[in-house]
């Protein structure tokens, strides 16, 4: 039979089923392929807070998002072009993201009449033809599966847990895949457990074959190649990519790296990784509470190591004391939040940029720290790498915010050259005879490290306020006044030794998109587009939130109207305002979701269109401009 | 993976390391108040540590908040004054970091027992090789005189006006039911005594707790007057030594023998009870060591002092992680960055 080929740029395929399906499997399988055959990819796993929450629900259904194409992939995609639902919950669940005339591939047993209740349908969505819009593929997996293993002698139980694979393979012949990187990765996976194997590799070609000599699926999509620089790729997440950073930073500083960490959602991979680095000669700590995860973190640090904390909001707020304890001690830390939806227990598989304020603020005393963000899955290895670079450099612990967005979507990773990445510097003491542990770099102003082994330098430190210099501790009035300012101005030189923000468009005009954190692909995307369509709007991008850019007040002041999207209420917006006196307008989102880019487009249209705004200065008096879109 | 640490630790002492207790008195002001039991502790501190043959570079203490939060300022090592409750922690990853050091721990009754208590079962659980000493003076005295987890019931303070309604933690028995492997008790009163503890609590490899019953002057005063004094702690203490017989009293003329699991007081009188029937102590026995630390707050037993419990038998946690190192590096071979980075499957472009 022929089959028709027609190309596409850019395709979002979402799989979807129970928690038990295996879709976050398939998914990622689907997403390393997708890699491997040279496209550029974003994904993002859903999955619920349950476990495994009971069969057929609407609450228990598990997805996981694949968007690909031949160029500018950088989010996770707006809209669903083929959905896989292996039951009725799973459709219902996400058919509102599906677009009109898409694919939906369905396992028609998980369609039965209790699936239909449980999932809330009064008639089969496949049978009353409320699907018309769409193109739908039902397909009895079990049923096929069985036509398929005829030949093959392999247990009836393994051939039923294969209907994510099978599912796998329609899709693979969908899009034209290889079926080689799955099959390698089955056979690693399943080492040793031959039938597993069996089942596994035969279900994949069996989904392959179905699709090929079933007439209903007419016609396979090729996505083009992406134009890529060289080098070798994987697909990673942010909390890989921040747990690899780790490691690479302190092979770069020359010092052993440790980790105290206390299981949360959605960092605990990080945790995960880091625990499996021994033949690396890292060490972590599984802590106790989150206190005890920093803290011990912080004894390390006293102790010369490259010392990292892991957590997630509610762990955050556990941790400030401690945070305070190192700013005062002026000891290297690096403290990573992978922000999750709150306040309190909030949505705790879901995210959000709502830590922001937190990270600058959130501790008593006037206790500056450096704060970064990452902008995407692989920039979290590159920002864990600068994070590592300050706080050596800079005596002083560092916060670096991602998010249950890039923390555990992926994305292809440009493997760097170890070699080609620059040398961290540790600023250890060295002259005993000169030696006081408050000493510092005229510079940097930061003070020595000294760490117990070194003779002649036996010190103490702690939270109490200490005489600069000396270090002993000190309640003069003018030597605090003078500390607080020193701490402050430390944190704000940093400004001195980051990049400047680049602005992509002109460089002055009416409108200027600024972004921070995993807003960076939704942004981009939506002012790329617009500029296509010839619209007049700059788009930049912070990675380094405290200290600011020091060119940022500069740009933000060059445009009429300065345009802030982010996963909250206007934190950004408010540090921005205060900071720069410039009025910022606010595009905000709290639903535990990412910005698709149509979002932003569409926010953004509506602002070009108001042409009576277009002098922000001039009419930031009046009470008829809306603040926030 | 070699580091600068590496480095570090394996640099030579220079000179000598046998060092005078005068080595170990920095050059500030001691600012407890006159007669507070802490600088009772300091001394046979100080004194210990040029007994230990480590260069002071590798010695290391951490202490929370309270009183006691201030000892490490008070000794030339390398010291760290951590926050409320968290000195355990902070030493946990100091120690697991670099099990070079020899790492100390001042902390108190309200430190480590109340804001502190989550890390201090979690660290005798887990059995980091360093020293904890809590200086227990039953009271909250940096605040200014509230009452603690180690008050007794109806104890008077600023906070407890009409008498306190919480019944108080057995920090021995605590730490012995989170499984701590050294266990003991010492005062403020036989700096001698105290010393040899401290030796002992050093010598054990593993965690090591040693309560120590240390005079508030100014808030709770005389709180142990009957069990340190020299006039009454013989009559109203018993001490608590491997292979020794539980005798006590002025005259050493009274033991405790076990009358099944009750420890009970028998008078050594001629024709009566001897010295042979006599509860001898095994600070290896677990089971003897609970029911010792239980005599605690009895009304008629006479307060156990001494090593309760010295297991040997489980390796600290330090060792672990670097033999869990070691071994996963003898079995896979140490670890290629770039292998790492690699990952599972990568593709080339």
């Amino acid at each position: 039979m022929n089959k028709l080929v027609e190309h596409l740029e850019e395709v979002t395929v979402r799989f979807a089923g129970d928690s038990g399906d295996g879709m976050q499997l398939v998914g990622t399988q689907f997403s390393d392929t997708s890699g491997f055959a040279g496209n550029e990819v974003n994904t993002f796993p859903d999955y619920p807070s349950e476990i495994r929450a009971p069969e057929g629900t609407l609450y228990g259904v598990s997805a996981f998002q694949v968007h690909f194409g031949s160029k500018n992939i950088h989010t996770t995609g707006d809209f669903v072009d083929v959905l896989v639902a292996m039951n009725a919950a799973s459709l219902k669940v996400n058919l509102a993201n599906v677009r009109e005339q898409s694919m939906i591939i369905v396992n028609t047993e998980g369609f039965d009449e209790r699936s239909l209740k449980l999932a809330g349908y009064v008639r089969n969505p496949l049978d009353d033809g409320s699907l018309s819009k769409y193109q739908v593929f039902g397909i009895d997996m079990s049923k096929e599966l069985k036509k398929a293993f005829i030949e093959v002698d392999v247990p009836s139980k393994l051939i039923q847990r294969t209907k994510n694979i099978f599912a796998l393979g329609v899709t693979y012949w969908l899009f034209n895949r290889p079926l080689e990187p799955t099959v390698n990765w089955i056979n690693r996976k399943f080492k040793g457990k031959e039938d597993v194997i069996l089942a596994n590799v035969h279900a994949l070609q069996g989904g392959w074959n179905f699709a090929e000599k079933n007439p209903d699926f007419r016609k396979q999509y090729i996505i083009d190649k992406s134009d890529m620089l060289p080098g070798k790729y994987r697909s990673i997440t942010g909390n890989q990519a921040v747990a690899l950073g780790l490691v690479v930073a302190a092979t770069k500083a020359h010092l052993p790296l440790f980790l105290g960490s206390y299981p949360i959602t959605p960092a605990t991979d990080i945790l995960h990784a880091i625990s499996g680095y021994k033949k690396y000669g890292v060490k972590h700590l599984q802590a106790e509470d989150e206190i005890a995860g920093i803290t011990s973190a912080i004894g390390a640090a006293f102790g010369g190591s490259l010392a990292v904390t892991t957590t997630s909001g509610p762990g955050l707020s556990l941790k400030t004391e401690a945070i305070g304890l190192a700013i005062m001690t002026e000891l290297p830390l690096i403290i990573v939040d992978v922000q999750r939806a709150g306040p309190s227990t909030g949505l705790p598989t879901k995210t959000e940029q709502s830590d922001l304020m937190q990270a600058m603020y959130g501790r008593h005393g006037e206790a500056p720290l450096p704060v970064l963000a990452a902008a995407s899955s692989s920039d979290c290895f590159d920002m864990t790498l600068e994070a590592a670079r300050i706080a050596l450099k800079y005596m002083t612990p560092v916060m670096l915010l991602t998010d249950g967005y890039i923390g555990q979507a992926s994305e292809p990773w440009r493997i760097p050259e170890i070699d080609k990445l620059p040398e961290i510097a540790p600023q250890f003491a060295s002259d005993a005879s000169s030696f006081k542990p408050y000493l510092r770099n005229p510079e940097t102003l930061a003070r020595q490290w000294a760490i117990p082994g070194m003779q002649g330098m036996e010190h103490r430190i702690g939270g109490l306020e200490k005489e600069d210099g000396s270090g002993v501790v000190s309640t003069d009035p003018m030597n605090h006044q003078k500390m607080v300012e020193l701490r402050q101005k430390k944190v704000d030189n940093i400004a001195n030794d980051i990049p400047e923000l680049k602005v992509v468009g002109e460089g002055e005009g009416d409108l200027l998109l600024l972004s921070w954190g995993s807003t960076y692909g939704a942004a981009k995307i939506a002012v790329e587009k617009m500029q296509a369509e010839g619209h007049k709007i700059s788009h930049a991008h912070l990675r380094y939130l405290n200290p600011f850019p020091k060119n940022l007040g500069q740009v933000l002041h060059k445009f009429d109207r300065v345009v802030i999207p982010e996963l909250n209420l206007g934190q950004l917006k408010n540090l921005i305002q205060a900071k720069y006196l410039k009025p910022v307008i606010g595009i905000n989102k709290v639903q535990g979701k990412p910005f698709k880019a149509v979002e932003l487009e569409e926010k953004l249209t509506v602002l070009l269109s108001l042409e009576n705004l277009k002098n922000w200065e001039a009419n930031k008096s009046r009470q008829d401009i809306p603040v926030d879109l | 993976m070699k580091t600068i640490i590496d480095e570090i630790i394996q640099r030579p002492h220079i000179g000598d390391v046998h060092t005078t207790s005068k080595d170990f008195k920095p050059d500030v002001d001691v600012r407890w108040c006159a007669g507070c039991g802490a600088i009772s502790v300091l001394s046979p501190a100080q004194r210990l540590m040029p007994e230990l043959g480590i260069p002071k570079e590798k010695i290391v203490f951490i202490s929370g908040i309270g009183c006691s939060g201030r000892f490490p300022y008070y000794i030339d090592t390398y010291g760290f004054h951590g926050i409320h409750g968290r000195a355990l922690p902070i030493a946990s990853g100091l120690k697991i970091a670099r099990p070079d050091l020899s790492v100390w721990v001042v902390t108190g009754d309200g430190d480590n027992m109340s804001i502190g208590g989550n890390h201090f079962i979690h660290a005798c659980r887990r059995n980091v090789d360093m020293n904890v000493l809590m200086f227990n003076n039953e009271v909250y005295s940096l605040t200014k005189g509230q009452y603690s987890p180690t008050s007794h019931r109806g104890q008077v303070t600023k906070s407890s006006p009409l008498g306190a309604l919480d019944d108080p933690f057995n920090p021995v028995a605590l730490a012995l039911g989170a499984s701590a492997t050294f266990v003991a008790r010492g005062h403020d009163k036989d700096r001698a005594q105290l010393q040899q503890l401290l030796l002992k609590a050093h010598q054990h490899k593993g965690f090591s707790f040693v309560e120590i019953y240390t005079n508030c002057r100014i808030f709770n005063d005389g709180a142990f007057d009957l069990y340190t004094n020299a006039e009454s702690r013989d009559d109203h203490t018993v001490w608590l030594e491997h292979g020794k017989p539980l005798v006590f009293g002025k005259n050493k003329d009274k033991g405790i023998i076990m009358d099944g699991f009750t420890p009970r007081i028998v008078e050594l009188t001629e024709g009566g009870h001897s010295i042979n029937d006599v509860l001898v102590h095994n600070e290896k026995d677990s089971t003897l060591a609970f029911i010792l630390a239980n005599m605690t707050y009895s009304e008629t037993l006479p307060r156990p002092m001494g090593t309760l419990q010295n297991l040997d038998n489980r390796s600290s946690y330090d060792d672990r992680v670097v033999e869990q190192i070691q071994h996963e590096v003898e079995t896979k071979g140490a670890g290629n960055l770039e292998q790492l980075l690699l990952g599972g499957s990568y593709w080339e472009v």
